[in-house]
């Protein structure tokens, strides 16, 4: 009743094409805003920055980047945290080469470093594709983390073979490093995934988000139609790894604080964000971030139930933890191939007739 | 002969013995893909899991004892029998039947004509849950497997070559076992699929699976079926990484290792799984021993993908894939 078009005049294009067309929608999309700018910043503590809010901030990101590739050009990817490793690497030596330029600028440097490794490995998409490409991707994530492991340049020769963040500010404000107030960390994940979701949307909307899609459909009659296969799918593989590479440096910097290739970035890191994309719904913007909640809430919520409320030890809680996600994955995958975004359209799709049957 | 070219010749004759447990995996993977077109990256967690039930059976452990120890504050853990390991390959067989079973029942039945990324993604979810099914029935300790397999180095073999070259090459009686297991396997599952009828069924099936329904094979039955052989080539496989190196988590990355194996060889042909292995087993192997000390080692773990993703790009379907032909 509430929920609807109706009453919503559009007078011009630019209205009409707008990403929220219900007057609901927008006034919701300007509620969250406005919480997680001006409430959530006063409320936070530690606990809840480092275990749920930057976690879920940064995973969205890379998450949004893996969703660009998968889920929009149909290049499936099993190097996102390879790259992730990458990005983390990169800021780390450029806050450390020149300490007085703004992490800001480090971070999405860092991005594009990651999105010309990205477009490297990218490359052999041309000629391979499906479950091959998924596997040469593999190529990727244990070649960059093998490199980052012998080549003690990138970790500057530390001796534990780590990289730890130096401190760095923005407008005065710690971000990096062990001195980092709770709301510094929340707020500088929040404006990179804010302006980058925004990044996302109009990209996967306008010419070349269909260009991709048209690439994920089909390829050969995409190409027939006239988009270039080389161009489409190479800045698929760029913009797809600046996110991933933007997260990977907040990760590194804002979030751990230190990090091991090996540890942090490993093979399990890429499956986390390939489920999270195909829990949340892929070529979905909203999915990456429902799936992104959904991967790191549950992990917590399984614990605090099962260790905290049962007492269980935690070696059977993290036991259960793999069967229930691995399940999920099954049963999403066979209930609702198009995962939480699709139940979040159709919810939507019901309201707009609720309480009327048609 | 100098030792150097001694030593390369000892190091790519080790490379073949482990290439032919790669291609052992590699074999479980082909299997199903031919099969069903699924690209099944469970293949590893499924040796690992039946490694597991097999020592399980084996001990006499009590299944599931850690669950039921939290929750009821009992403090079981072992039958008070052991079982043989003839009785408890079988069973651990068995097993993995009943598995195949109930991944074609509540699984794939559902996901019929989904397309086959989304089929290749449900199995990476099933690799998941049986990890963590697995470590829940049976505990994630490390476990020695020992169902009798000689192990240790092959006296012959070093003596007798160092007898002709005055150098002895290690040779592990495993890794001879394995070949020799895998030869078998191999000749067993050829003749299968070339002589019976449910072999033929199969075949048909691989070649087109609405075909096949029209003549009367029984889809599910070909399905239930071909993951009961590869079940039963994951408990081989996991019998022999298992004694290898103990039973644990990283059994199931072998699975890893196995997937520039099926790029290489192509994920339609049988002697690509074997050739594959090889090539692989000896190219790390050699890489490692000729590169390896000047980039600083550990080179394994990307040297199989790069190999293979190189390769790939002058020919993509593999050494022996069937040509990729796309219609619009």
């Amino acid at each position: 009743m509430f929920y609807r078009e109706a009453g919503d005049f559009k007078t011009s294009y630019k209205d009409d094409n707008q990403t929220f067309p219900i007057r609901l929608d927008r006034m919701g999309y300007y509620i969250v805003m406005f919480v997680a700018f001006c409430v959530v910043p006063f409320f936070v503590n530690d606990y809840w920055v480092n275990s749920v809010f930057a976690p879920f901030l940064i995973y969205a990101i890379a998450a949004l980047g893996l969703n660009i590739l998968t889920g929009y050009a149909g290049q499936v990817s099993l190097g996102t945290g390879g790259f992730m490793a990458v990005g983390a690497y990169a800021v780390y030596k450029l806050m450390v080469a020149f300490p007085d330029v703004s992490i800001v600028i480090h971070v999405l440097l860092a991005g594009g470093i990651t999105a010309v490794v990205g477009v490297l490995f990218g490359l052999p998409s041309l000629r391979i594709k499906g479950f091959y490409l998924a596997v040469a991707t593999l190529a990727a994530q244990f070649f960059l983390v093998w490199v980052f492991n012998k080549v003690p340049w990138f970790y500057n020769y530390s001796a534990s073979g780590q990289i730890n963040a130096p401190e760095r500010s923005v407008f005065g404000v710690i971000v990096t490093g062990p001195n980092t107030e709770a709301w510094a960390k929340y707020m500088i994940c929040l404006v990179f995934v804010v302006v980058l979701a925004w990044v996302a949307r109009n990209l996967t909307r306008g010419m070349m988000g269909r260009k991709w899609m048209g690439i994920r459909d089909m390829d050969i009659a995409a190409e027939i139609i006239g988009v270039n296969p080389l161009m489409a799918k190479l800045t698929a593989f760029a913009v797809s790894s600046f996110f991933v590479g933007v997260a990977g440096a907040l990760f590194f910097a804002v979030y751990l604080g230190a990090a091991e290739a090996g540890e942090s970035f490993g093979i399990a890191k890429s499956f986390l964000i390939l489920f999270m994309i195909i829990i949340g719904g892929l070529g979905s913007i909203f999915g990456s971030f429902a799936g992104a909640a959904f991967m790191v809430l549950l992990p917590v919520l399984l614990k605090n139930v099962l260790v905290g409320g049962l007492g269980w030890p935690t070696d059977l809680a993290a036991h259960l933890e793999f069967m229930v996600v691995g399940g999920l994955i099954v049963i999403f995958l066979i209930l609702e191939p198009h995962g939480l975004a699709q139940l979040w359209r159709l919810t939507k799709e019901k309201l707009r007739l609720w309480p009327f049957p048609h | 002969m100098p030792e150097q070219l001694l030593f390369a010749i000892e190091v790519t004759l080790n490379g073949l013995m482990a290439g032919v447990l790669y291609a052992l995996v590699a074999l479980g993977f082909v299997l199903i893909f031919k099969a069903s077109g699924i690209f099944n990256y469970a293949q590893g967690v499924m040796a690992l899991f039946a490694a597991l039930t097999l020592v399980g059976i084996q001990q006499g452990q009590v299944p599931f004892s850690h669950l039921i120890n939290a929750i009821f504050g009992t403090h079981i853990h072992h039958f008070p029998w052991q079982v043989p390991s003839i009785i408890a390959i079988i069973l651990a067989a068995g097993v993995m039947v009943f598995f195949a079973w109930l991944v074609e029942k509540y699984i794939l039945q559902h996901l019929i004509g989904q397309p086959d990324i989304i089929l290749f993604m449900a199995t990476i979810g099933l690799a998941y849950f049986m990890e963590g099914f697995g470590d829940m029935m049976w505990g994630s300790e490390i476990k020695t497997l020992d169902v009798g397999l000689p192990q240790g180095l092959n006296v012959a073999i070093d003596e007798t070559t160092y007898g002709w070259f005055g150098y002895g090459f290690f040779i592990d009686n495993l890794d001879l076992v394995a070949t020799l297991v895998a030869i078998v396997l191999v000749t067993v599952l050829v003749i299968f699929s070339q002589y019976t009828k449910q072999g033929r069924a199969l075949r048909a099936v691989a070649d087109d699976h609405s075909a096949a329904l029209s003549v009367g094979i029984s889809l599910r039955f070909i399905w239930v079926l071909v993951w009961s052989i590869a079940g039963f080539v994951a408990l081989v496989a996991g019998i022999m990484w298992g004694a290898k190196s103990g039973v644990q988590f990283s059994l199931s990355l072998i699975a890893l290792k196995a997937l520039p194996v099926l790029m290489l060889g192509g994920f339609t042909s049988i002697p690509g799984a074997i050739i594959g292995g090889l090539i692989i087993g000896v190219g790390e192997q050699l890489f490692e021993f000729a590169i390896g000390p000047m980039v600083g080692g550990a080179t394994q773990n990307w040297f199989a993908y790069v190999l293979a993703l190189v390769f790939l790009i002058f020919r993509p379907q593999g050494l022996f894939g069937e040509k990729i032909i796309e219609r619009v």
